[in-house]
């Protein structure tokens, strides 16, 4: 039986170290879109509980560490990363495998907020945006997903298909941001 | 322009997908008749004011809302989720 070696959305593009700020490829671990059935958000949040030790969050707001993190994903839908989750989850909520469709970057270092500043549309300085929050909007052109995970320590998340664009444009904010301290 | 997503809060206008007349919404009927389908996939009212129209926070969570817009000055003084609208 072959051996196959699975090549990550970013490999050969990261890690980018520019000044003190470092962008560098997340393995988040298994990825799986949860959507609870309609009127199930409890029966979803005790569940995983009860078998993953997260709840199910709120809007805007992620949950966990790296072995179990759960990220509000968009209206009715959250991303469970790290386990594979379990199969009873599928009796509460449609599961969804998408491990290999998204590319997964954390930027880190002093002045991460004033990279993304000049990508997303949103603000998020740490008096709107603590440690805990994560939003889906815009980075440059492409929709993804963006969470704070600490102090000046963000993870993006775009599809897969889009990392090439994704490392592109956050060298170029980086360098800008850098050449201007 | 910002339009307030109900769910994730004020965002900039280009996150948003815009679709047209909330009057999608109101589907007649399949045996309605002629007429009522007439007026549903054609005619429009088109008033220099405020329209009732289709969004969908497409960069954002996803959700289809119904906006309130005034097409005179942009204002927005509504905005509700497209499930709670129906
Ligand atoms: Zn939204």
């Amino acid at each position: 039986m072959v051996e196959l070696i699975a090549k990550s959305a970013c490999a050969g593009l990261l890690p980018l170290k520019i000044g003190g700020l470092l962008a560098a490829e997340k393995d988040l671990g298994v990825l799986t879109a949860i959507m609870p059935f309609i009127g199930q958000d409890k029966a979803a949040s005790d569940m995983l509980k009860a078998v993953h030790g997260v709840t199910l969050p709120e809007a805007g707001r992620v949950i966990g560490d790296d072995d179990t993190r759960i990220i509000w994903f968009g209206r009715g839908q959250v991303l469970l990363a790290g386990p594979t989750p379990s199969t009873d989850l599928a009796q509460v909520a449609a599961l969804s495998d998408q491990s290999d469709a998204w590319c997964c970057v954390e930027l880190s270092g002093a002045g991460a907020v004033d990279v993304l500043a000049r990508l997303v549309p949103i603000d998020l300085r740490a008096s709107a945006f603590p440690k805990g929050h994560t939003a889906r909007s815009m980075i440059g052109h492409m929709n993804g997903s963006v969470s704070c995970l600490g102090s000046d320590r963000f993870l993006m998340m775009v599809f897969r298909s889009m990392a090439g664009t994704l490392v592109h444009e956050l060298a170029e904010a980086m360098e800008t941001v850098v050449a201007r301290t | 322009m910002r339009i307030q997503c109900p769910i994730c809060g004020s965002r900039d206008r280009r996150e948003f997908y815009y679709k047209g007349d909330a009057l999608a919404l109101k589907r007649p009927a399949p045996d309605a008749g002629a007429e009522a389908w007439d007026d549903y996939v054609y005619l429009r009212d088109n008033p220099a004011g405020w329209h009732s129209e289709l969004w969908q926070h497409e960069a954002g969570c996803g959700a289809w809302l119904v906006v309130e817009r005034n097409i005179t000055s942009h204002e927005i003084r509504k905005v509700t989720l497209a499930e709670d609208a129906t």
